[in-house]
């Protein structure tokens, strides 16, 4: 927080931020990829600043390779974003706290539906051994199929 | 054959993804809170249609309205540009700017769209967007209130109205300047 | 005058669907055939009304009748022929015309194929059918009157949205509401189930074909939309995770689902409540979908214009969803479970387990598309839930879902036998293997990519060894391989249909990894004359040009492929500046078997001498396109009428 509030002020006497005078360094363009596509695109709502052929998008691709080049590591450049736009810009969201719950989700989905689907099961086995079913139509037929298949 | 009266209850398990869709509803999914508010604007430096420099730096002391549109922004654009520049000549000798900075445009349009309005605040194109992402904006038009301390206070999303801006300029005027 | 007779019929149309909603029904309680006759003859009327309706508003298209605001909106003088006639699906009111008329043509084939084969349920069923087109002819005349009049009269309209002039908008709606309007006949059939109390496997047997035509045309619609989106969107990419088609897609998920769990239920009578419940919970999804696009609740590209209209989808979705959960609950005791199986390894499990992760998936995709809005009403702060998590969350779904696509239709029935499992499954898993050793040796280096190649390839092999076992048995008997082969697709068509369609996803499978693995991207600043490289192809930039176009001015970029295969090709992607309208990029690509070559046009110099270029070369995407092809041909022959009793 102090951090934050020092920075504003010194960006309040007029100082550029620190980062546009440091010498630059050549660009990953991977790297840069890999960024500007957790970076939701803002004007165009759902794409990534990676992939939205959008005016806005071009110039913020251009500021996350300028940053880059200013020597920022990869965290640094999204932090710069999302103090800016809030976790919102943020594509993936953050796998922490409230929103931790939606990285969840599919895994609780996934667990809920195999415990449900194995107490069904043995369910229905046990019920099996205790009354052996008459052959049923489709068994039958099933039969006349594969008799029919295997020479 | 037992009776499974909870079987009534299933229903009810809807209700709650019902409702949370209804809540939608209320929400604007274009009206984002900027994080921004409430802290020091970030300074920029740009140079104004006419050629002359267009600093945030400079205007300590004063309240500022810093506005953000561009030519293609129809209709919001069109409504709020009269409006900014009343408020402009209303409230000049009073210690408040208004700046335009025109994003995302081409030069002759944004020149054009200056000319129709007759606009006499200043107003300056921002070609790279950085002063646009350095303020979080997301589309056009958003307008920023600097108060005289120089932190963001209130950000406006979509056209200003002359209320709008009076109300809030009114009341960043009412606060009493900052020590220096 | 033309609008205000579109509308009067629009207004009796909606008359005779409540009239004949509720007649069907009391003719069905009552057991009044004459009254559901009555109802019959209503829906002729609506659907002869509609057709007059969606006819009239065409021509008031064609007749460039701007007193309609409808047609003001969505079109000027210089919006070309078909782009008039497709206008009419182009924005919010007229697409609820054409989901309206798709409902009251399968109304009509209902009535004409299940009339006399499904007498119990019938009535209900087309008392269902009716209320469904009921509650879109309301939304027409009330909540988003298509024909409602503008005044003062616009001497030219304000012209489609440019992204809509494109082929894939004339079918990407028309395929997409195919298949979501035809998801409303199961649903009707399962309601008529609950009501009646006939819960046992009637109704599935009848409306087989009916899902899977509607789950057809929904795929076929998203894959359209891919299309769509990859050579008009300018992005490179051919799915975002937009909350839109996440709505598309769920009901896709959980319809693939149906198709299988149905099958449980045709042989073994098990899973009647989780089949009803899954047709009802398809059906409710896509009126999620409806919701979403047109609510305005959840920002989307795809969003049509915010309007009141999502009041009347979602208080629609909740009578659908609250009266569906009912009904169950009240037929409860008759749904019981009645399952028993045989053994733990069995096509059954592997059906049971396909059936969990297919709605994990769907229930995954709902819950990230839903997310924003929880984070809202929680804790007041806006977040955003895009691809990058789909992508991560989903992979796994999916690529098990591949694994079980292999195992489900060759492992027995009840109980498979240690010999079965031997004969269906060694070869298919040696080659699985060797397959990902291959890939692995010739320097595929994700491993991503890798097993879901290896995935691909194990489920092929399964086809494979099916095919070839059964094509030997009949040659055993004496006919020709190309006979045998042919004769065996024709008279097992629903069995190998399945089989096609899988082919089909292994097909899109590999198309959306190796876009994914090995596609490649940079994006530069070229001088006039000067060259870039990427992945072997080699592109000059030799220029611009400024033209100004009917209803646009159009900056034109000139791109010579040096070197690969396409070499010589000239690409010119461009920027469309509408005006009153941020600037729209024009894509131009070269598509082939393995490369596409991608450019979208970026930042210029205003004297033409430099340009900034994003240059793709993206990699099997056509597969993508081809496996849709394939997907056709599987579902034309699973729905062919069954040879097998006659043979």
């Amino acid at each position: 927080m102090r951090a934050t509030v020092l920075m504003g002020l010194l960006l309040l006497l007029g100082a550029w931020p620190a980062a546009a005078q440091q010498p630059s360094r050549p660009v990953d363009d991977l790297q840069a990829y890999e960024i500007a596509s957790e970076l939701r695109c803002v004007v165009c709502q759902n794409l990534s600043v990676a992939d939205s052929p959008s005016e806005m998008a071009n110039q913020m691709r251009a500021i996350v390779r300028e940053r880059l080049a200013a020597g920022e590591t990869p965290a640094q450049v999204r932090q710069y974003f999302v103090e800016r736009y809030g976790d919102w810009i943020l594509l993936a969201p953050p796998r922490r706290g409230f929103t931790l719950l939606v990285w969840l989700a599919p895994l609780v989905a996934v667990l809920v539906g195999l415990a449900v689907v194995a107490l069904l099961v043995r369910r229905w086995t046990g019920r099996r051994r205790a009354t052996p079913p008459p052959v049923d139509a489709a068994m039958s037929e099933r039969i006349r199929r594969e008799l029919e298949r295997e020479p | 054959m037992r009776r499974r009266r909870w079987r009534w209850l299933l229903p009810l398990t809807a209700v709650p993804v019902l409702a949370l869709l209804a809540y939608g509803f209320r929400l604007n999914p274009r009206d984002i809170r900027s994080p921004l508010v409430g802290r020091p604007a970030a300074p920029f430096a740009l140079t104004s249609f006419e050629g002359a420099p267009m600093q945030l730096g400079a205007l300590r002391g004063k309240v500022v309205v810093l506005n953000f549109w561009a030519s293609w922004c129809y209709p919001a654009c069109y409504e709020e540009a009269p409006v900014l520049e009343r408020g402009w000549r209303a409230y000049r000798d009073r210690d408040v700017v208004v700046l335009g900075v025109d994003i995302q445009d081409k030069d002759e349009a944004g020149r054009k769209f200056i000319r129709d309005f007759s606009l006499t605040f200043p107003n300056a194109p921002d070609p790279s967007g950085k002063v646009s992402v350095d303020y979080g904006v997301y589309g056009v038009p958003e307008t920023f209130f600097i108060d005289r301390a120089g932190a963001i206070r209130v950000k406006h999303v979509s056209a200003v109205t002359d209320q709008v801006f009076r109300d809030t300029v009114e009341a960043l005027l009412a606060e009493p300047a900052p020590r220096r | 005058m033309i609008p205000e007779a579109g509308s009067g019929a629009l207004i009796v149309a909606l008359i005779l669907a409540l009239y004949g909603a509720v007649a069907a029904a009391v003719g069905g309680r009552r057991g009044r055939p004459a009254l559901v006759e009555s109802a019959q003859h209503a829906a002729l009327g609506v659907f002869a009304l509609l057709t007059a309706g969606a006819l009239l508003l065409i021509y008031a298209f064609l007749s460039f009748d701007f007193s309609v605001r409808y047609v003001a909106n969505n079109t000027n003088l210089g919006t070309p022929f078909y782009y008039r006639i497709t206008a009419l699906w182009g924005a919010l009111e007229g697409s609820i015309v054409l989901w309206g008329w798709m409902l009251s043509v399968y109304t009509l084939i209902v009535i004409l194929r299940h009339r006399t084969s499904a007498r119990e349920l019938y009535p209900w069923v087309l008392s269902v059918m009716l209320s469904v087109v009921s509650f879109f002819l309301l939304v027409m005349t009330v909540a988003a009157p298509v024909f409602a009049r503008m005044t003062p009269i616009p001497p030219d309209g304000r012209g489609l949205n440019p992204l809509l002039e494109d082929s894939g908008m004339i079918t990407h709606p028309v395929a997409l509401y195919l298949g979501f309007t035809g998801f409303t006949v199961p649903f009707a059939f399962a309601v008529a189930a609950l009501i009646t109390g006939r819960v046992s496997d009637f109704w599935i047997t009848t409306t087989r074909r009916w899902t899977i035509v509607a789950w057809y045309f929904l795929s076929l619609g998203l894959l359209i939309g891919g299309w769509w989106s990859y050579h008009v969107l300018g992005w490179g990419g051919y799915w975002a995770w937009d909350p839109v088609e996440n709505a598309a897609f769920m009901p896709w998920l959980t319809g693939t689902a149906l198709l299988h769990s149905v099958m449980i239920q045709e042989r073994r009578r098990m899973l009647r409540l989780w089949n009803i419940a899954l047709v009802i919970l398809t059906f409710s999804l896509t009126l999620f979908g409806t919701f979403l696009t047109r609510s305005g609740v959840i920002a989307s590209v795809h969003a049509f214009s915010q309007s009141s209209i999502g009041v009347y989808f979602l208080s629609f979705l909740a009578l659908v969803v609250l009266s569906g959960l009912g009904l169950i609950a009240w037929r409860w005791d008759t749904l019981g479970a009645q399952g028993e199986l045989d053994s733990v390894v069995s096509r059954e499990s592997a059906f049971l387990l396909n059936n969990v992760l297919l709605v994990a998936a769907a229930f995954t995709v709902f819950f990230g598309t839903v997310f924003p809005l929880l984070s809202e009403a929680v804790r007041d702060v806006k977040v955003s839930v895009g691809a990058p998590f789909f992508n991560q969350v989903n992979v796994p779904l999916f690529l098990s879902l591949i694994f079980l696509m292999g195992v489900g239709p060759l492992i027995a029935w009840r109980r498979a036998s240690l010999e079965n499992l031997q004969r269906n499954f060694l070869w298919p898993i040696v080659i699985g293997v060797t397959a990902a050793a291959l890939f692995r040796l010739l320097g595929v280096r994700s491993i991503l990519a890798v097993v879901t190649l290896a995935l691909t390839v194990f489920v092929a092999s399964t086809i494979g060894v099916d095919l070839v076992r059964a094509t030997r048995a009949r040659r055993a008997m004496g006919e020709r391989a190309l006979p045998a082969l042919g004769g065996l697709l024709l008279r097992h068509n629903r069995r190998y249909g399945g089989f096609v369609v899988h082919l089909a996803i292994l097909v899109v499978a590999v198309g959306v990894t190796g876009s994914q693995a090995w596609s490649v991207h940079t994006e530069t600043t070229l001088k006039r004359g000067e060259q870039t490289e990427l992945g072997g192809y080699r592109i000059r930039f030799d220029g611009l040009r400024e033209s100004q176009e009917s209803n646009h001015g159009k900056v034109t970029g000139t791109f010579t492929v040096m070197n690969g295969r396409a070499a010589g090709a000239v690409l010119e992607p461009a920027k469309k500046f509408y005006p009153q309208q941020s600037p729209i990029a024009y894509v131009d690509y070269r598509l082939g078997l393995v490369d596409d070559i991608y450019l979208v046009l970026g930042d210029f110099a205003g004297d033409g001498t430099s340009a900034t270029v994003k240059f793709q070369v993206n990699r099997l995407v056509s597969w993508i396109w081809i496996g849709g092809l394939v997907l056709t041909l599987g579902t034309v022959l699973a729905v062919l009428p069954e040879r097998r009793k006659a043979a």
